[in-house]
């Protein structure tokens, strides 16, 4: 109930920023600027329309996570109005569950206006309704999920703009973390290799979420593998979220 | 016998500047609140009041020290139900209006307190925002934030209700209408624990009040303990007398529009200088006298220590 309350007015103030909107704004013109550069394309145009309209999900959805998410507890505490909140008969990590649940219910939304925008383009292309995109979709959501735990760690302790670079390096890291192992295999055997193993396995891989490729060419994903990034996913945010509340619950609020 | 509140031996340390370094915030405070007082906690900007209250609502973790609420540990969530608490100068959602913002805080109480709509609008005419219940808190003055943050602080009827600097920021008409409710939530068996540097304020309404002075009580009591009841001086308003004859009796202040204001400080001399204006058939306009103040005391202990 307490956690309910502090979820549905977190999700009422991130509708009323104004950022959201303009992000909103700009992932639809680049999904829909998708059709203009498949019409530049050799080859298979509706690839190039879901590829392009499915990174556009991925990345605007990241930096609205990132740029609200970063505020969302920095925001309270700056203005004071964790104050009177905290002083009420809720524990803190309501407070913090109750603020990470609010940004996922709005970003679900904007996934959903997204989503949709998408799907009846490409439905224009194909004059079929393209229901396996939607499991491309849902990974991206995952990994929503976990950059908005980041967000929200960082900002309880930093400020909104150290934050936002800290959570953005995360989301380029966990990317590019694959480039790590192709290094480590071709490196000789030594301390080298074994400190870069270490670090690959704790940077995390957010190309788990990343069925674009196979989604977009119909290249068939075993079972397993859907299950693994779910779980990795979650489990993951679980982690992040830990995290932040067990900073929050030891922060003085002077 | 049972307190509302008691706090022993607080400590705080806080760390502060790029290069930390240490400062000491409370060095053992220890008071106790008895249920249905209004106790004042008084003491200069940066003293320690608001870190105090602080600790006692569980925004600050004290170093060392105890603080129970009702005979509860304070952070408990039996001991959050009992409390409400005023922050000092409260700032709100904006984008909510103050009748949605009460309603959200009443979401943040267990169901058994079962806060209905009809409280909300009560509390808003209590504070004198029923007119303004629908505007976005955005457009709310500092004044009417203020009273916005006292009905959040009431909408769950606690026993005991904590207000950091409750009166500040407020016009005269505001801090008597606040003071009313106040000393209403008291007549209702509520305590009350407030923190002022406005001297004024705890000497018209608290019962007890202690002083904090660079993070230690100096002095706690009741007021009439604290406070000296001897006359200090007497303050008489004549008129008919020149200030020359005067001076033998006291001290001659001021003279406006033919009125002295003359300063008795030995109470013999009170009755001599009635004969004398007796005699000289002159008038006495008002006749006062001073008896030690609050803020003579703190006046007093601040330039002592």
């Amino acid at each position: 109930m307490k956690i309910k309350a502090i979820a549905l007015n977190t999700f009422k103030e991130a509708i009323r920023d104004r950022v959201l909107y303009l992000l909103l704004f700009f992932a639809a013109v680049c999904i829909i600027f998708s059709r203009l550069l498949a019409l530049l394309t050799v080859g298979d145009r509706v690839k190039i329309i879901k590829d392009v309209g499915l990174s556009s999900l991925s990345f605007f959805g990241a930096l609205m996570a990132i740029i609200i998410g970063t505020q969302l507890v920095y925001k309270e505490i700056d203005k004071k109005t964790v104050f009177s909140l905290l002083s009420k008969p809720i524990h803190r990590f309501q407070f913090l569950l109750g603020k990470f649940l609010g940004l996922v219910l709005t970003l679900f939304i904007m996934m959903v206006l997204m989503s949709v925008i998408f799907l009846v383009l490409v439905f224009f292309h194909t004059f079929t309704l393209e229901w396996n995109l939607l499991a491309a979709i849902y990974f991206i959501f995952i990994e929503y999920l976990l950059v908005t735990a980041v967000a929200v760690l960082f900002s309880c302790f930093s400020t909104p703009i150290l934050s936002s670079i800290f959570s953005l390096s995360f989301y380029l890291i966990g990317h590019l973390s694959w480039g790590l192992e192709t290094l480590i295999n071709k490196m000789s055997p030594g301390l080298g290799k074994t400190l870069f193993r270490i670090l690959y396995h704790f940077l995390p891989d957010l190309q788990n979420f990343n069925f674009k490729t196979e989604i977009v060419h119909h290249i068939p994903v075993p079972a397993k593998l859907y299950i693994f990034s779910t779980v990795y996913g979650l489990f993951y945010t679980f982690f992040i979220l830990t995290l932040a509340v067990w900073i929050f619950r030891r922060r003085d609020f002077i | 016998m049972e307190t509302a509140l008691k706090t022993e031996n607080l400590h705080k340390t806080f760390k502060l500047g790029f290069i930390p370094k240490k400062k000491a915030v409370l060095k053992g405070i220890s008071f106790s609140v008895i249920p249905g007082e209004i106790f004042g906690y008084l003491g200069p900007n940066g003293a320690g009041k608001t870190t105090t209250l602080k600790c006692v609502t569980g925004l600050i973790f004290p170093d060392k020290g105890n603080i129970d609420i009702f005979g509860r540990p304070h952070l408990s969530l039996e001991a959050k139900e009992k409390i409400g608490f005023l922050p000092e100068n409260p700032y709100f959602y904006d984008y909510l209006t103050a009748r949605e913002f009460l309603r959200f805080c009443s979401q943040l109480f267990p169901k058994k307190t079962k806060i209905k709509s009809p409280r909300i609008l009560e509390l808003l005419s209590l504070v004198g925002l029923k007119e303004v219940a629908d505007l976005p808190l955005r457009k709310f003055s500092k004044g009417m934030l203020q009273r916005a943050g006292f009905a959040q602080a009431l909408i769950h009827d606690p026993e005991m209700v904590i207000l950091d600097e409750p009166l500040g920021g407020l016009d005269p008409i505001g801090r008597k209408e606040l003071r009313d409710i106040i000393v209403r939530l008291k007549e209702e068996g509520k305590t009350v624990l407030l923190s002022s540097h406005i001297l004024q304020d705890i000497e018209m309404i608290c019962d007890r009040v202690a002083i904090i002075l660079n993070g230690e009580i100096i002095n706690q009591g009741s007021l009439q303990d604290l406070i000296s009841q001897k006359v200090l001086f007497t303050e008489i308003v004549l008129s008919g007398v020149e200030p020359q004859e005067l001076t033998a009796f006291g001290e001659p202040l001021s003279t406006f529009g033919g009125r002295t204001l003359l300063k008795i400080f030995e109470e013999d001399k009170i009755d001599n200088v009635l004969r004398l204006i007796h005699s000289r058939e002159a008038k006495v306009h008002s006749l006062v006298p001073r008896t030690e103040t609050l803020e003579d005391l703190f006046v007093g202990i601040v330039k002592n220590t």
